[in-house]
């Protein structure tokens, strides 16, 4: 199957269950919010995710590779943009991004040509020479957006990419990233603000370790408001 | 180029980009030996009769006895320096990027352990050629031999500090590490005192320092350093490498989650 696959993925801190029986699908091409509350157990999917933690139970596919049993070729067609900022704040953009491509096997001529574009597409060529340190928040995002795409992966994953951002540069971001879903590429997008999920969006709500719906946003949301129902969903849970 | 080999480049490339940007550090891993050599040594002179053991073909003075124990020194404090910045890397979320890259994680770790041994052993040889402009000289043939033998030991020592710093989990930890493992190391080993005078104080001691890796290093060093190989202590060496590499490599293993973990 591609796009990415979750089936049935249970975690647990010791006897605190982090995640219990979370399964869902991302088709690609299609943008997906996983909304939920602080603690809702995200940043645990997202380190599951991402191989850096293997599941208790369950199953992980990525663009049709299980992640278990083909951790390389899974992890190949990932593009991960993780909460924290990774970039190297000393290097420079331009040798943040190489050091990544190096990472997976990608230098000279072919490198070089795939940092030029992921950082046009953002619009950050003309800051590639800048240190990371110097760039505000924003375009530090955007250096670590265009970071994940180098290798061109079929399934992104964002998690929380707009924290401590304004307004503004929230609103870019997203619809970039609502691009990037038209483009082709699989979209996974983890927030706990309902105002980053359009209606055409896929949405899958998770809350105190457990899905609580997925499908579209604008059919989860009903005749509400989707921050209403969200607030319902996971009031009442509560 | 291999991915393998492109990795490699830029892991080894990153390190030295880093210690470019911290000189500073450089020099204050330069200060301790040198205050060791110069200073402590020529103090401890009169105290300690050595007298001709192998490599040694003559009375040698007690300069030129630590000078081995000293490279070993730079080695093991480097080693711990790079895991020190393994754990700032896994706070900081750097590592993260590291761990998901698709290549084994076992060979990019290893990366990181030859470009932190690379940068150490530069240091040994400024360090070599410092004490050199005191007159504390091995034979011209050794500054090429000890280079394999450097190279050995960095990379176990390195492998070290990967196991340290799987297990270490915050950086306020850290100050631990130095007095539960450099210390002790560094102290129960051949680095500043021959074990044949530790046997006459203790052979308790004199066992515990025979058993620790960072002596069969030192070791390695002294005699390289003198063109001749001391096999034992080239088996000792790289088979307490080979315990800490698979160590780091479990203690990085996903299964463990040891990376990210909540806290």
């Amino acid at each position: 199957m591609s796009g990415l696959a979750v089936t049935n993925l249970t975690y647990a801190y010791g006897s605190k269950q982090a995640l219990s029986g979370v399964s869902f699908h991302v088709a690609q091409g299609r943008f997906c919010a996983l909304l939920g509350p602080n603690g809702a157990g995200k940043s645990t999917l997202f380190n599951l995710l991402t191989r850096l933690f293997t599941p208790h139970g369950g199953q992980i596919e990525v663009a049709g590779h299980d992640l278990a049993r083909h951790p390389r070729a899974a992890l190949g067609h990932l593009g991960i943009v993780f909460q924290q900022t990774t970039l190297d704040l000393d290097l420079s953009v331009q040798q943040n991004l190489s050091y990544f491509a190096a990472l997976h096997g990608l230098a000279g001529r072919k490198a070089r040509h795939r940092i030029d574009a992921a950082l046009d597409r953002l619009d950050m060529r003309e800051r590639a020479g800048e240190k990371a340190r110097t760039l505000n928040g924003g375009h530090r995002r955007r250096a670590e957006i265009a970071r994940s795409l180098i290798h061109d992966p079929a399934v992104l994953l964002l998690d929380e990419p707009t924290v401590g951002l304004d307004a503004a540069t929230r609103q870019a971001i997203t619809a970039y990233a609502h691009q990037l879903a038209e483009d082709g590429k699989t979209v996974l997008w983890a927030t706990h603000l309902t105002d980053e999920v359009a209606v055409q969006d896929d949405l899958v709500i998770l809350h105190k370790s457990r899905v609580l719906a997925t499908g579209d946003a604008a059919s989860i949301g009903g005749e509400y408001s989707l921050k209403e129902r969200f607030l319902s969903l996971t009031g009442a849970a509560a | 180029m291999s991915p393998y080999l492109t990795s490699l480049r830029a892991i080894v490339l990153r390190e030295a980009l880093r210690f470019v940007h911290q000189r500073e550090r450089f020099v204050a891993a330069l200060v301790r030996p040198l205050v060791w050599l110069l200073v402590f040594a020529a103090g401890f002179r009169a105290a300690l009769g050595l007298s001709i053991i192998p490599p040694y073909q003559t009375y040698i003075t007690y300069e030129t006895y630590i000078v081995p124990g000293l490279c070993g020194m730079i080695l093991l404090f480097n080693g711990m320096q790079s895991s020190l910045s393994l754990v700032y890397d896994r706070e900081m979320g750097s590592m993260k990027l590291l761990l998901t890259s698709p290549l084994p994680r076992g060979w990019l770790l290893f990366c990181k352990i030859v470009g932190s041994t690379g940068i150490s052993i530069l240091q040994v040889y400024v360090f070599l050629a410092i004490a050199a402009g005191f007159d504390i000289t091995i034979p011209p043939m050794g500054y090429v031999a000890v280079l394999p033998a450097l190279l050995v030991a960095g990379i176990m020592l390195g492998a070290l500090g990967l196991v340290l710093s799987s297990f270490v989990k915050q950086l306020e930890n850290f100050a631990g590490v130095m007095n539960f493992v450099i210390f002790p190391m560094f102290f129960l080993s051949s680095a500043l005192y021959p074990l044949w005078k530790m046997a006459e104080s203790s052979t308790l001691l004199h066992d515990i320092c025979a058993l620790n890796p960072f002596t069969h290093a030192v070791e390695l060093i002294r005699f390289a350093l003198y063109g001749q190989l001391n096999l034992t202590a080239l088996a000792w060496t790289v088979a307490s490498a080979a315990v800490f590499t698979a160590l780091a490599l479990w203690g990085y293993a996903p299964a463990r989650s040891g990376i990210g973990r909540k806290r």
